[in-house]
């Protein structure tokens, strides 16, 4: 029986214990016994006591029976097999053993091999066989025990309230654990890495070459890790893009919400935001097909010398992506300043330039800033439209019209393509990875800091 | 005669010629339309110089509407739209030679709930002055601030805290604040909307106490919900109602001996 039938069951089970506990409840009422919940709560009751425990026992089964089965299996194999074996290797015998349980023979395989193949094939029948009988078990002990709670003065809307409670509780918790375990690979990852390449060469060293020998026997390069070039390429870039970014995204912002009547808002405002969403690769394409080719041929105009990666190519349209980003940001933070401020400056005989710059922005400063921060920590994390647009090579230049090549790019780089995760250069792409993501993890904090304290004054 | 360029400012040069003229704003026929809906008919009324007039009637009569029509504040509204002409000192402030950034610096406008900047209690002050240029930063500009917190009656209160922030006063000092921030851009005419409708009763009798000492250099114009205060403070009055000026003249005849049937239910409190 596979574990979708065995979902089904249990729901169905859940949903007789949910008829039974509210016709048990119906009746009680019928015959004129005070209440203390209306029957559907005791209905509710009974499902999830019912449904919960076996549906958790499911997925702890599955989540646990492989390991557990191949555990058994290993250790049953006779010794001259195993002798000698270990890591990898004896992955391999697991693999050999399940395409043999799974009738792929390649060969003549050992007899301990084919053994092991029956025993495991029995051992699955069991352990599924064994997991339907503890899921109904359990469904059927939580029916039991929500029954004989089943009362008139009992509490049914509280208890629901409760086992909601735990449901919400483990659902944040889940969240959480997610985000420490995307944090805890790239720690460990990372550490790899710094145990190959000193924390301190890598974090201040100024030369960036990750090509590394792949094989023992090949001549190549000892590999440089210095990350300086690469992160400077990011700040660059991130640079470039506030600069076109942050006046366009704010003044078309002041422009929205001061100046613009009600028919240019509502047309305006939603096509700045087709500009939010629009994928990153579309970008990605528009900064190499149009703007790297009009700013090569402007700077070949100029007589200037210009990279066909340029990072003002790159830059620019990673503003232009983050235009919506600023304006929707600094659009709220203006929006949310008292009619009173504004109607206050007027009266005093402001234009609306003053009022504008003298006191609306002032005002607004703590939303607005929290959004630039924001918009700064994307266009660090930015990677699709750099892949594309900025170059391969880090070179520490302040030069727009040169390529440079950013933190995100690298770590695509370097994990494209065969790689081996015992090499310095694969590892690297994690050490990168792990700073930039403590990098922006401080930016958010700060951001999300700075809007805070801007909601507290206004609501 | 003023120094001003001819037609640079026009309410100064007619104020210049006008002298202490008897009758400061003469509105006549004004209605104003929200869109298609007309929230004042035909007013007509003149606002004597140098007193204390009253707005009094019903929530939604259309007083503050007027209010807002003599510093053209109801331009900042898309829909709305003014008829007929108000004159300051004989010039219509709805004529196109009128830029209404100056008319505002002229007539100042007090509003119903405290709205300090957010900035210094200095800079509250120095905003006005500084816009219109009327004053250089430093000593000039130091006496204006202290003078308009004076007349305020803020002075006291505050000098020692000139840089803090106006926001962290109490309500009653924001809203003097407020009025020293409109009195120094140096106005003829202060407009008050509903100024104490969000103070305590310790704070509305300071600000009614400054408003009757500042009937000595300016025209006010106040609107307020309080029949008592309209009595405390002002030297004539104006009914509205449903946006029509049902009646108009001195205070305490208005309040004793009321012309209209229905100044005398809104006083004795049968409505509103």
């Amino acid at each position: 029986m596979s574990a979708t039938t065995l979902l089904a069951i249990v729901l169905t089970l859940s949903l007789i214990g949910y008829l039974w506990g509210r016709a048990n409840a119906a009746a009680l009422k019928k015959s004129g016994i005070g209440m203390h919940s209306i029957p559907a709560y005791h209905g509710y009751f009974v499902a999830l006591s019912c449904g919960i425990p076996a549906f958790l026992l499911v997925l702890v089964w599955i989540a646990a029976e492989s390991t557990v089965i191949d555990r058994l299996i290993l250790a049953g194999l006779p010794s001259y097999v195993t002798d000698g074996i270990e890591g990898s290797r004896m992955s391999l015998i697991l693999s050999e053993i399940k395409s043999v349980a799974g009738g792929r023979i390649f060969g003549t395989p050992d007899q301990a091999i084919l053994d092991a193949a029956a025993r495991y094939n029995v051992l699955r029948g069991t352990a599924s066989l064994a997991m339907v009988v503890c899921a109904l078990a359990a469904a059927i002990a939580g029916m039991a025990f929500a029954g004989s709670r089943l009362s008139a003065e009992f509490r049914a809307r509280n208890s629901v309230d409760g086992i909601i409670r735990w449901g919400l509780i483990v659902c944040s918790i889940l969240a959480i654990l997610t985000t420490l375990g995307i944090i805890l690979s790239l720690v460990i990852e990372s550490l790899a890495f710094f145990s190959r390449v000193p924390v301190l060469s890598f974090l201040f060293g100024m030369e960036w070459s990750p090509q590394t020998a792949m094989r023992a026997d090949q001549v190549a390069a000892e590999g440089a890790f210095g990350a300086v070039p690469v992160f400077w390429g990011t700040i660059f870039i991130s640079a470039i893009a506030m600069f076109v970014a942050l006046p366009v995204g704010l003044f078309s912002a002041i422009y929205l919400v001061e100046y613009a009547n009600g028919t240019v808002r509502s047309l305006v405002k939603p096509l700045l935001e087709i500009l939010a969403g629009i994928p990153t690769i579309v970008y990605g394409f528009f900064a190499i097909l149009t703007v790297a080719p009009f700013i090569r041929e402007w700077g070949v105009a100029m007589g200037l010398s210009v990279a066909s990666n340029s990072a003002l190519a790159a830059g620019g349209v990673m503003g232009i992506m983050l235009i919506p980003f600023i304006s929707s940001f600094s659009d709220d933070a203006i929006s949310a300043v008292p009619q009173s401020l504004r109607d206050g400056a007027y009266a005093l005989g402001a234009t609306k330039a003053e009022t504008v710059r003298q006191v609306l922005l002032p005002a607004a400063l703590p939303g607005i800033v929290g959004g630039v921060l924001l918009a700064v920590s994307r266009a660090i994390g930015e990677t699709m439209i750099v892949v594309m647009a900025a170059g391969l090579t880090a070179t520490l230049t302040a030069n727009p019209l040169e390529g440079v090549t950013t933190v995100t790019v690298q770590i695509v780089t370097l994990l494209i393509g065969d790689t081996e995760f015992d090499s310095p250069k694969t590892l690297a792409a994690f050490g990168l990875g792990l700073v930039l993501f403590l990098s922006t993890l401080a930016l958010n904090v700060v951001a999300l800091q700075v809007v805070k304290r801007y909601r507290e004054r206004y609501e | 005669m003023t120094k001003s360029v001819e037609g640079a400012d026009v309410l100064a040069d007619q104020a210049a010629r006008a002298g202490t003229h008897d009758v400061k704003v003469a509105a006549s026929k004004v209605s104003v339309f929200y869109g298609e809906k007309q929230a004042l008919f035909d007013v007509t009324i003149d606002i004597p110089a140098r007193q204390v007039m009253a707005f009094i009637g019903p929530s939604g009569c259309g007083k503050s509407t007027f209010l807002r029509c003599i510093n053209r504040m109801n331009d900042t509204i898309d829909i709305c739209r003014v008829t007929g002409s108000i004159e300051i000192d004989g010039a219509n402030v709805y004529d196109a030679k009128i830029d209404p950034v100056l008319l505002r610096a002229r007539v100042g406008m007090v509003f119903q709930k405290p709205n300090p900047f957010p900035k210094s209690i200095y800079d509250n002050i120095a905003y006005g002055p500084r816009i219109h240029g009327k004053a250089k930063a430093g000593s000039e500009m130091d006496t204006i601030v202290e003078a308009s917190l004076r007349r305020a009656g803020l002075w006291n209160e505050v000098k020692d805290r000139l840089k803090e922030p106006g926001t962290g006063l109490s309500g009653g000092q924001q809203q003097r604040l407020c009025i020293a921030r409109a009195i120094a851009v140096n106005p003829d005419i202060i407009l008050m909307d509903e100024p104490c409708s969000a103070l305590d009763p310790i704070a509305t009798a300071k600000v009614e106490e400054l408003i009757d000492e500042l009937r000595e250099r300016y025209t006010i114009v106040i609107v307020t919900h309080s029949m008592q205060q309209a009595a405390r403070v002002s030297q004539r009055a104006a009914f509205f109602h449903l946006g029509h000026l049902v009646e108009e003249g001195a205070t305490e005849h208005m309040f004793t001996n009321p012309s209209d049937r229905r100044t005398q239910d809104y006083i004795t409190g049968r409505f509103g």
